[in-house]
Order: C-alpha cells, then structure tokens, then sequence
C-alpha cells in the first residue's frame, strides 16, 4: 500500500483532535488555526456531541469552515455569550486547545508579559481567561515552535495558569477540578500522566528523535511509558479537513509547509 | 426640569469625569466600545484615572493620553490584531499601576460591587501569580464542612460606567441589538452612576416590542446620562450595524509612540464626531465595514 503523503500541520491537527476523543458534550475553545481544526476534526468525526462555536456568538450543529465563507452559513444551535462561557468554565464543563508563549514543568502557561512584571520587557495580551479556565477545565496546549524559549527552564516568567506545582496552592494541595490533559508540538506529543503529573512523552512525529525533543525542552521530560510514533492522518481526516479548510490555510501554518513524514 | 430627561452631550458626558475617579467601560476588546466618549475624554486634562475595562482601544487611547493612574484588566487586545500597541507601549515603561486579573475574577468584582458586598470567592486565581502580584486580594476560607481556601475577589466600585449601545431613549431605556451584551449591565450595576452613548435617539415607544425587550439589560434606573452617538463605538464594531473598522485599527496602532501626536491631531483634538466620520471615510463606509469573521 502506498503511504499516504500528508503535511505536518495535518499532523498536529489530527493529533490535535485526540484531545477531545472522551469530550461528549464539552464546549471547546479552540485558539489558533491548528486547535480549530483540530476541535472542528473531533467534531465532524469521532465527537459529535462537542459545543462549539462559530468563533463569535453562536453555538453551531456543524464545525464552521475556517477561512473566507464563500456563501456558507452558519448552523446555529443556540447563544453563547461571554457570561454564558464564564457559567460554562465554573462548572466545569469546557476544554481548551490553547496556544501559551511560555509553559514550565508544572504544565503553566504565561500569555501576560516577559520579563520583570513592572516593566515587562514584552508586554502580551493579560492572564485572560487562563486563571479561571485552569483551576476549573480541562486544558491542552498546541505549541507550534517547541523549543526552550517556549518550554521554559524554571517556571515561566508570568504564571497565568494553576498547574501541578503544589507549593502554588494552600496547603500544598493541587486545585481538585486542575486537569491539564494534553501538548502537542511540531515534534511530539506529551501528556501530564507522568510521576506527580509530570509531563510525559506519549508520541514522536515521524523522524523525530527523542534527543532532539530534549534538546528542545528547558525541563526534564519523562520517558518511562512507551513511546509511539503519532499516528498519521487516515485518508478520511485528510478529507474531512479538506471541507474543514477548503481554503487550505493550513498550508501556511508552517514555514515552507514541511511534509508530516520526514523520511519521504 | 424633568429628571427622566436624561439627554446630554458628549462633551458633557466627558466634562463630568474627574481626576482620580474609576471609570468602567463597557464593551469587549475591539467590540462596542463608547469610543466617542473616549475621544471627548481625551480632549479633557483630567488625569490620573482609574480605568476598568475588558480592554481594546479604549485602554489603548487613554494610555497613550497618559490619562490612567490604574489599570484593572483581565487584556488589552484588538481582537483581529492581538496586541494592543499603545497599551504595549505604555505598560511596557510602567506608566502605570495594574491590577491584572483573569476575565471571570473580573466580572465577579463587578458582580461584589453591584450587590454592595466585599468580595465574592472564586477559585480563578488560585496557583496563579495573580495573587502574588495583588498581595490586596486576600484568600477567604469556606465556613462550612468543605473548609475550602478561595480567591475572595473584592468588589470593583466604580464611580461611573460609561457604555455605547444601538437605541437609546432620553429616559435612559435602551437596546442592544447585538447577540452579546458582553458585561455592560454589570459594570452599570458597579457604578455610583452611568452614561451611555448610543447610535440612535428613540421615542419610548420603540421598545414596545417583546422582541427588542429581552435585550435591554440595562435598566434605565442605573442611567443618569444618554448621549446620542452616531457611529460612536467606530473604530471598534456595533453588530449588526458595522463591524471593526480593520484599516483604521491597523493604523491606530501603527500610531504608537512617535505617532500618537499626529493621530490625535487627525482623529481627536478639535475634532467633533461628525468632522470624525467624515474624516474616517463617511458613514456609507462605515456602514459597509463587515461584521468581524473568525
């Protein structure tokens, strides 16, 4: 059989998607054009029940497409206002694909400002959301670059998220609902089941060495579990994102669009 | 003089904030912002203010003017443009005090100041440098069997509220015609008093209609100001009217720093709304904007 050919941002959109596999009826935010797919992936396919948004106001039956709409129009399914999605993350019942700049050992992320706090030598958008969402959700993480300016030594400059480091918390003990499920990077997939929840290494994209992961990665990563290699997109993704992108963004997502298979 | 005659101007809207105050504004990032308002406080001296906002470029102008002693914040972002230039620019060279806290710690200081109680506890903020860097936002322990230590959020008083919206009518009735209110109601409720600017002046008798009724959040009882405001929440969007202007926002914020200057003397100083609109293109244009997309 012929090996299908597919791009590396296929691959990080399908490994994307897994996230939101056990999801049922969770509203997912997905941040990015790489989690929107992914979510919309999850959506079309094995997570029908997702909540999902057209990226504004409205609930839709069926993933918008991303992109210019070309005469599509939104299926609404109902209203989800800001104060609406606030009830949602209290209650526990939203996940987020999130892209942070910083992320540390612990699983937080930094979106506020590098550098002294005071007079930060960048400036980013605030915590936002991320306090609330983190203590309360499930979160996972699409990190495009993974490098050690993104996978921070120490802790990250900002913490705008509650993580797995106990000395954060009263009494030492890590927030009950704090459940940060999943990484994906362009090089690997990671999730937080390691000792203490730790994270761990779950998957290498294809031609992907494990040295390479950690001579990318500020912080100790485990690698006790067995190690895959990620699965590659089914020739059914691949054309679900084809109506999921008809424009083909996903192309742009990454310099020169590298192919998902290394080796071809 | 009838005091349900609440029909004021913009400058007078403007002349009524003082030096010192907390001034909420209602909107979300670059959507419905009283930006018309903003302009007018720009052309005020007042200083020093404390500003309560889920930011855009409200935020953004008031930086850039130098007129913010205090910052209360969850982000400052144009939405379609991420970062905030002005906003980046200033906190950058820490021009001024911040209180940053996440969006929904936010709404619940709105939400403790609209009740008249201290606090209201969350866990948003818990593991969080939020507390580091607010060491006046206290834990407060649960008195009951579950003993749980939470964030007690204090409330957010605000001395006046100022919010754009679609219809308004002189009692201080009003409408918005867009799927989100976005908090506006909340920051009304947290305010001493509130303004709004809205796109069109009614009789009462517009909002005879079921319809338009479950979308007035506002009850006219927190409005002591209406100023009408024809395109007033431009460069920011008023769905279903018009959406962000994407041109002018790109440059605005290309105006930061050494450019601010000539912005203000383009767009601002001596610069009344409909010499404004005028200059951003007319309203046939601004009609035209679309609604944002993402």
């Amino acid at each position: 059989m012929e090996e299908l050919d597919y791009s590396l941002a296929e691959l990080c959109i399908v490994a994307g998607a897994e996230c939101f596999r056990e999801e049922g009826e969770t509203m997912i935010t997905v941040i990015g054009l790489v989690p929107r797919l992914a979510g919309s992936l999850a959506k079309a396919s094995f997570s029908p029940g997702l909540l999902m948004t057209d990226g504004e106001y409205y609930l839709v039956s069926e993933p918008v497409p991303v992109g210019k709409r070309n005469g599509y129009i939104p299926k609404i399914e109902g209203i989800m206002n800001y104060e609406r999605v606030f009830d949602i993350v209290n209650r526990g019942q939203r996940h987020c694909l999130i892209t942070p700049v910083q992320v540390d050992r612990y699983g937080q992320m930094n979106i506020s400002a590098i550098g002294d706090y005071v007079s930060p030598k960048v400036s980013l958008l605030g915590v936002r959301g991320y306090p609330g969402n983190t203590i309360n959700n499930r979160n996972s993480m699409f990190i495009p670059n993974h490098s050690r300016r993104s996978f921070v030594e120490g802790e990250v400059d900002v913490v705008c998220s509650a993580g797995y480091n106990p000395e954060r918390y009263p009494n030492r003990n890590i927030g009950k609902y704090v459940n940060l499920v999943r990484i994906v990077t362009n090089l690997c997939v990671m999730d937080f089941l390691g000792v203490n929840n730790a994270i761990r290494l779950v998957s290498l994209h294809s031609g992907v060495t494990m040295e390479e992961v950690r001579d990318n990665t500020g912080f100790e990563i485990e690698t006790s579990g067995e190690i895959r290699e990620t699965p590659a997109p089914t020739s059914e993704q691949l054309q679900l994102l084809d109506q999921l992108d008809p424009q083909n963004l996903r192309a742009m997502v990454f310099k020169d669009n590298p192919r998902g298979r290394r080796d071809l | 003089m009838n005091y349900l005659d609440k029909t004021s101007t913009l400058s007078d809207l403007a002349g009524e904030i003082e030096s010192g105050m907390s001034l909420g504004i209602a909107g979300w990032g670059a959507r419905r912002k009283p930006m018309a308002f903003i302009r007018e406080l720009l052309k005020t001296d007042v200083r020093d203010l404390t500003i309560v906002s889920y930011g855009g470029a409200d935020v953004g102008m008031l930086a850039s003017a130098g007129k913010i002693g205090k910052l209360i914040f969850a982000f400052v972002s144009l939405d379609a443009i991420p970062l905030e230039a002005h906003f980046r620019r200033a906190r950058q060279a820490g021009e001024f005090d911040i209180m940053e806290v996440d969006e929904g710690m936010f709404q619940d200081g709105l939400k403790a100041a609209a009740k008249r109680l201290p606090f209201l506890p969350t866990r948003a903020g818990i593991a969080t440098d939020i507390l580091k860097y607010n060491p006046d936002i206290k834990m407060v322990k649960s008195p009951y069997d579950d003993g749980e230590e939470l964030v007690a959020m204090p409330a957010i008083n605000l001395d006046i509220a100022v919010a754009h919206v679609n219809e308004a009518d002189q009692r201080g009735n009003s409408w918005i015609a867009g799927p989100d209110p976005f908090f506006d109601e909340w920051f009304c409720r947290a305010a001493h008093t509130s303004f709004l600017t809205t796109e069109k002046l009614v009789e009462t008798s517009e909002f005879d209609d079921p319809n338009k009724a479950i979308r007035m959040p506002i009850e006219r009882s927190l409005v002591s100001k209406v100023a009408v405001a024809r395109y007033g929440a431009h460069p920011t969007s008023c769905t279903p009217d018009y959406g962000f202007d994407l041109q002018h926002l790109k440059a605005y914020s290309a105006s930061a720093g050494e450019g601010w200057s000539d912005y203000r003397v383009e767009y601002v100083d001596g610069v009344n709304l409909e010499e404004y609109i005028s200059k951003v293109g007319g309203s046939e244009s601004i009609d035209n904007l679309p609604l944002p997309i993402f």
